[in-house]
């Protein structure tokens, strides 16, 4: 559905690289996500991809046609929902999405069915301006806007960026259901926490793709066994494992430290026994599974 | 077609939901053609005037007042010295000394001549010219008077004499706002047009909504032709309100024909907007819009001829006249206002203004991209 090769974009005088050799692929009915932090590059994928930027080097099509020559086609085909809100604030939300159907010559009747289950959570303000909308029903209808013309593939650029996280879990139950009518979706979002819910996941970061595969796979993937440790000081803990012989890494994450061990592993007796040497009572003590957030920092740490 | 019909409705609904804008667009041409054109008056009086009268004759004495009932002077200052008057020249409160010599009226009556000394202060250049040249004017006056007193009317005149006389036409009474009103409704449809197209797709880039329309199939010209027509109409619409406003308070009625007017009208809006249409695909908000609006504002204004006379101006002020559409409007609207000058005659300025639509529309459509 989605083929990307080596595309490469470079910014401004400094030649910065903000895609560097990227390669991917996107199959029928996927949904696909790009995880990575600000600044990945993620955005200017999205915005080559739907034609409105062109790349430095490489190729890449989208349902079959070039982003470069064929762009007409992919305009027709594709829906784009951009990071930021840019759908007119001073009309309503009846308007916009009348709007969005009539240059795409479409009705909104006709595609209905895409964008019931959304739109009937918004339609009581319809006649509002989208300005006034609160962040989630902004949300809403921006979805319905990309989708009123019964994309192929549907590009959502950071959807849940500013998001309440009731509406975040909202939303990605509407992506599923979006899935289920065989729309393709490439889907891209800072929070690791999301990552799980996409099909397939690439890794990005500073435009470079560090792994792709499903989710399972790259937690999977993770090389070493993972304990959670909790303290009271938690910077204190952090500092006394960093100075542990046998660990590997450690970081912060939430309320506990992560760390990896060298290979012979450690007991909890043996870090408790070191911890008390340096004054840190252990809290917690577990093993656990690598998460998509563990791998992310694993693999910017090689 | 259907998709320009949608653009419309979309650009209408905007602009009549911003109630302020919409406000603007009607009471500021009001107010301003109200405002502007009796602030804006060449006609210069109230010019103060030191005297120094070194004769105190009788003939001086008919002078000064000669010179203050002509209503253009006030009397700031009887001095006994022009150091004195000088020191109200320096204290901006006179604008012009005229120093009367001792001896003024034995002179003028033994030797049949005398003279006077006027010092301008030239700092405000428009006040001393005019000053300067009414004085003259009002001593050239007195002098004949003095003839016709001094020689006796039976005597023939020995010296031939080309008197000038002079009638105003379609103006007859100089008045200079009949002059002003068609110029400053000129330059309000030229900044009407202007600002609003500058700033509009400017604002869709600022918004980000233009990001939205880009992905969409909608064609390059369609998307230019949805701002131009709103736009178009809503200058044409300035237009009426400042012709009705000129009929209304000054009394002014256009001479020529109105069709004529409008067409002009209609094709300098398609340069003015196309004008717009371009500084708007350069710029990315719309503070630099609104300042590069400003910029060429400032020169449409005051080289198009609207104070200064463009025949006036160095060659290369004329050259730069020559590229600015407001000077063909202004002459235009003076030419068939006041002069009611037929098709024919602004067909020159028509035929430029047309080129200035066709290569500034061109231009921003070329200019305004899809992609970056």
């Amino acid at each position: 559905m989605i083929q990307v090769n080596n595309i490469t974009k470079v910014y401004g005088k400094e030649k910065t690289l903000a895609v560097n050799d990227v390669s991917f692929s996107v199959k029928e009915g996927e949904l696909f996500g790009l995880i990575g932090p600000d600044g990945a590059g993620k955005t200017s994928i999205f915005r080559m991809l739907t034609t409105l930027l062109l790349p430095d080097g490489g190729s890449a099509t989208v349902n079959g046609f070039d982003i470069v020559k064929d762009f007409k086609q992919i305009r027709n085909s594709v829906g784009y929902m951009p990071g930021k809100f840019s759908l007119y604030q001073d009309l309503s939300i009846e308007e916009n999405l009348n709007f969005f159907a009539t240059v795409f010559n479409t009705t909104v009747e006709e595609n209905y069915h895409l964008i019931k289950d959304i739109y009937i959570q918004i339609e009581p303000f319809k006649k509002r301006r989208a300005g006034k909308l609160s962040g989630g029903m902004k949300q809403k209808l921006a979805l319905c806007c990309a989708l009123i013309h019964k994309p192929t593939v549907l590009f959502l650029d950071e959807p849940t960026t500013g998001v309440d996280p009731v509406s975040r879990k909202e939303f990605w139950e509407m992506l599923k259901r979006l899935k289920a009518q065989n729309i393709t979706i490439v889907v891209s979002t800072p929070y690791m926490d999301e990552a799980t819910l996409c099909d397939r996941i690439a890794l990005i970061q500073e435009g470079k793709i560090l792994s792709i595969d499903t989710p399972a796979a790259i937690t999977a993937s993770y090389p070493d066994e993972l304990i959670a440790l909790k303290s009271e000081k938690m910077s204190a803990l952090l500092k006394a494992l960093n100075e542990f012989p046998k660990i590997k890494s450690v970081y912060a994450f939430g309320e506990y430290a992560h760390a990896a061990f060298q290979e012979s592993g450690v007991t909890e007796e043996e870090i408790k026994t070191y911890l008390t040497t340096q004054q840190i009572a252990l809290l917690e003590f577990k093993k656990i599974e690598a998460t998509i957030e563990d791998c992310f920092i694993g693999f910017l740490k090689n | 077609m259907r998709i320009i019909g949608f653009l419309l409705r979309k650009e209408f609904s905007q602009i009549f939901r911003n109630k302020s804008i919409l406000a603007l667009i009607i009471v500021m041409p009001v107010m301003q053609l109200i405002i502007l054109p009796l602030a804006a008056d060449y006609e210069v009086k109230n010019i103060n005037l030191a005297v120094i009268d070194n004769d105190h004759s009788t003939y001086s004495q008919r002078l000064i007042s000669k010179i203050t009932a002509s209503g253009y002077f006030k009397l700031a200052g009887y001095n006994a010295s022009f150091k004195d008057a000088f020191a109200l020249i320096e204290s901006d409160k006179a604008d012009l000394i005229l120093e009367i010599p001792q001896h003024f009226e034995k002179n003028l009556i033994r030797e049949n001549k005398q003279q006077v000394f006027i010092a301008v202060n030239a700092i405000n250049g428009t006040k001393a010219n005019l000053g300067g040249a009414y004085l003259a004017g009002i001593l050239r006056n007195y002098n004949a008077d003095l003839r016709l007193q001094l020689i006796s009317p039976s005597k023939v005149d020995p010296l031939p004499v080309i008197e000038i006389t002079s009638s105003n036409w379609f103006n007859a009474y100089m008045n200079y706002r009949v002059f002003m009103v068609p110029g400053i409704l000129a330059i309000l449809v030229t900044m009407i047009g202007g600002f609003l197209s500058a700033l509009n797709i400017v604002k869709e880039k600022e918004v980000g909504t233009i990001e939205q329309i880009n992905v969409t199939p909608i064609k390059k010209h369609h998307f230019i032709l949805g701002k131009l027509i709103p736009f178009w109409v809503l200058g044409n619409v300035v237009f009426t309100v400042g012709l009705l406003v000129s009929w209304l308070i000054y009394g002014i009625i256009p001479v020529g024909n109105l069709l004529v007017l409008y067409g002009f009208i209609w094709v300098y809006l398609l340069a003015i907007l196309g004008f717009g249409l371009l500084i708007s695909t350069y710029c990315e908000t719309q503070q630099q819009a609104m300042f590069i609006m400003f910029f060429f504002m400032m020169i449409f204004i005051l080289m198009g001829g609207l104070f200064t006379s463009i025949d006036a101006m160095p060659p290369w002020a004329q050259l730069i006249a020559k590229f600015n559409p407001a000077t063909y409007l202004i002459e235009v609207m003076r030419m068939v206002i006041l002069k009611g000058s037929h098709l024919r005659d602004v067909l020159p300025h028509l035929g430029k203004v047309f080129l200035f639509a066709i290569v500034l529309n061109t231009w921003a459509v070329i200019n305004y991209k899809k992609t970056t």
